[in-house]
């Protein structure tokens, strides 16, 4: 049975077929394709010389300490000026109460994410890490997004290296994608305009990358972007990658409008075929990344499950308890057992695989 | 891909999976052993494209058609206590209720004025009513409006006909005269009698329900008709299922439509965990592939949430059912998923086809370009 639906891409089949790079005009052309299971075909050809029969998971927990922010993005209903009733900051206690607590699941990693709250400083960062580690000392800790770290890097002066250095030396192992939205400025100006830049965002990811640190990266699609921004936006990490190598996986969120800056102006929530494209497309693109997760918290874990044959090798994990995408609208619960996900995919005939935060296996016999 | 069947017994053939679906495409019909083959394999996107070029063949063009209509559940109580149903009470329940004709205008008033062309009126088999009592609720709707009335599973006119000593003709022939217009596919579950025993003990038999909806196509009815799998039965049933619609279909003609959805659990006794999303795409891609001679195959949005009912488009479905203004069943098991009619417009466009609002038969009302 030939590969393609009307040999609309035929060309680009050839080039994949013969590990050849792919364009920006091809990425492009990717995205607008009407062939939906088309383009998952081609990116199932390349997830599967990458990853085989291999779908990764992990038993993880997140938390998000804090609520408050300076940045208060249009694309996000998560943040709150201080002071706001809704506002909250956890204690050093209550976090650790929350690491150890995961809903009894031996968790391999902790996923730390929040604000930027102008009342904390390095030491509360740093006691976090320093108990979590003390308290869970077998566990990976994935903490604080590039905006996180650049902006305690502009509180205390320090450059973002040195930063990087004291929160490590107190226990961090990784750095987790987000922040990173779409790189354009002209998309930046408009849902994020006191965030860092695209081209700050990728600094501190190499600086981690620098000192051996892994890290992800992300991209937030489905709000005010244009095709052409998806794939600059991918193209610039595909370069990052090829200097560092330091990326572990790319994760694409899909916007939630519900409850942001951006929804009277009526930007609907992402389709299916959006969904399944943002992660196709992703991982036709990005020949340099190792795995592309599909964030079931964001598309549903059905979707997620399907997304398996749509180029995706990782389906993250147990989570717990999430609050940014629940904020804007997500509908998703914010827990799923290892049984449910070993479960899922099965059904989607693949090997399910436990994975530590570095993809070294934890467990692949259930 | 060579595999393994996986049903019969003794000589065990292997099936080229290519082949089969590149013959699909062609029309060849497949056999039950083959539908159980695809359904078992892992390869997803090979059998939905082929679902897909089916669907091109049997609906040129790029077409993707939707109902406007509402739902109207006249009962909640039903004696039949099915164990994967949330939906019923017992007589005695504070929620128990019959609706009065008041609020069946009312709800019908609003739906004309939403621009539907339809209602879909079922209850659960409630043990008193008569037979007069849904000859009534007919005649007093087709009296004040000009609507189509696609109602009635074959469940409740099973127990009409039990309840009233008539036989299945004679209760479809009056219905009829008093003004329903065509039957829904519900009640079908899975169409074995194993099956039924585990989930739907007190339903009516899967022949019973092949024989309403014979009766109703020889009197000039059409009806669609409904799966409901991912519980308690085989992959081979589900096939089954499918390929004893396809023999009724050969001979009366009047199934429109093919509606494949996922058991929903919640609040039912019977309780477990839905189907996935690419058992839900599957089983709807090997519907197309199977059933040859059913024009329709219908998402549903219900159970299935809109972002993967878009993505069935690319699946061999050609109708995203209905926008409809009002649903119980589902929602009492726990599923709500609300997609008013432009979210429904934007999915088609999204996905690459032209919107086009139908009536019950499939005929097209406008295209959206």
């Amino acid at each position: 049975m030939e590969l393609v639906l009307d040999g609309e891409l035929a060309d680009l089949e050839r080039k994949i077929l013969a590990g050849e790079r792919l364009s920006r005009a091809d990425g492009v052309r990717l995205y607008q394709a009407k062939d939906l299971l088309a383009v998952g075909r081609l990116a199932d050809l390349v997830r599967r010389r990458k990853n085989g029969d291999k779908a990764y998971f992990i038993v993880n927990r997140h938390i998000n300490h804090t609520n408050v922010c300076e940045n208060l993005c249009k694309l996000c209903a998560f943040g709150l000026e201080a002071g706001h009733p809704r506002a909250y900051t956890l204690s050093l206690d209550e976090i650790e109460a929350k690491a150890l607590a995961s809903a009894g699941e031996r968790i391999s990693e902790i996923h730390i994410v929040g604000g930027l709250n102008p009342d904390l400083k390095m030491d509360y960062y740093v006691e976090m890490l320093r108990r979590i580690r003390r308290a869970l000392p077998d566990v990976m800790i994935q903490s604080f997004t590039a905006v996180e770290v650049d902006y305690l890097a502009r509180v205390h002066n320090m450059p973002v290296e040195e930063v990087l250095a004291v929160l490590r030396e107190a226990g961090l192992d990784s750095l987790p994608g987000g922040g990173a939205e779409i790189f354009s400025p002209r998309v930046r100006k408009l849902i994020c305009p006191r965030k860092i830049s695209g081209e700050r965002w990728l600094e501190v990811h190499l600086a981690a990358h620098k000192l051996g640190m892994r890290t992800n990266a992300t991209m937030l699609y489905g709000h005010v972007e244009t095709a052409e921004e998806r794939v600059d936006h991918l193209v610039r990490l595909r370069e990052a990658q090829d200097i560092s190598g330091g990326f572990l996986t790319f994760i694409p969120l899909a916007f939630h409008p519900q409850n942001t800056g951006l929804e009277p102006q009526s930007v609907s929530g992402t389709t299916g075929f959006d969904d399944l494209k943002a992660l196709a497309v992703a991982r036709l693109m990005l020949d340099n990344f190792d795995h592309i997760k599909a964030f079931w918290i964001m598309i549903g874990p059905k979707l997620a499950q399907v997304s398996l044959t749509f180029g995706v090798d990782d389906l993250d994990g147990t989570v717990v308890e999430e609050k940014i995408a629940h904020d804007a609208g997500a509908a998703t619960g914010q827990f799923m057992s290892k049984a449910e996900l070993v479960k899922m995919i099965r059904a989607a005939g693949r090997k399910p695989v436990e994975r530590d935060t570095l993809y070294n296996v934890i467990e692949e016999v259930f | 891909m060579r595999i393994e069947s996986s049903c019969g017994s003794g000589v065990k053939p292997v099936l080229n999976l290519d082949d089969l679906l590149n013959e699909a495409v062609q029309g060849r019909r497949l056999s039950l052993e083959e539908g159980v083959a695809l359904l078992a394999s892992p390869d997803l996107l090979s059998i939905g494209r082929a679902a897909s070029l089916v669907r091109r063949r049997m609906h040129p063009g790029d077409r993707i058609t939707f109902i406007i209509d509402r739902n109207i559940n006249y009962t909640n109580i039903c004696c039949c206590r099915c164990r994967f149903c949330a939906f019923w009470q017992e007589e005695s329940d504070p929620e128990a209720y019959i609706i009065s004709k008041e609020t069946l205008f009312k709800k019908i008033e609003e739906t004309i004025a939403a621009g539907g062309t339809a209602v879909m009126i079922q209850g659960g088999l409630h043990p008193k009513l008569r037979l007069e009592y849904y000859l009534d609720m007919l005649r007093s709707v087709k009296e004040r409006y000009a609507i189509h009335i696609h109602s009635f599973s074959p469940p409740e006119v099973a127990h009409m006909a039990g309840i009233s000593g008539l036989s299945l003709r004679k209760v479809l022939l009056e219905l009829q005269k008093a003004g329903l217009d065509s039957l829904p596919g519900g009640g079908a579950e899975i169409l074995d009698n194993r099956v039924r025993r585990l989930i739907s003990p007190e339903k009516i038999t899967w022949e019973e329900w092949m024989a309403v909806m014979a009766e109703a196509h020889q009197i000039g009815m059409k009806s669609t008709a409904t799966m409901v799998f991912g519980h308690v039965e085989t992959l081979e049933e589900r096939v089954k299922h499918m390929i004893r619609v396809r023999e009724q279909q050969d001979r009366t003609g009047g199934f429109t439509a093919f509606i494949p959805w996922s058991f929903q659990p919640k609040n039912t006794k019977l309780g477990g965990e839905t189907a996935t999303g690419a058992d839900y795409l599957k089983t709807l891609a090997v519907s197309r592939l199977v059933l040859d001679n059913v024009p329709n195959i219908q998402v549903s949005w219900v159970t299935q949430g809109a972002k993967l009912a878009q993505v069935a488009l690319a699946f061999g479905a050609n109708d995203f059912g209905s926008v409809m203004l009002e649903e119980n069943v589902v929602r009492a098991a726990g599923v709500n998923y609300r997609v008013p009619a432009e979210e429904i417009i934007r999915c088609i466009r999204d996905a690459g086809f032209t919107p086009a609002q139908r009536n019950t038969g499939y005929e097209i009302i406008k295209e959206l370009s």
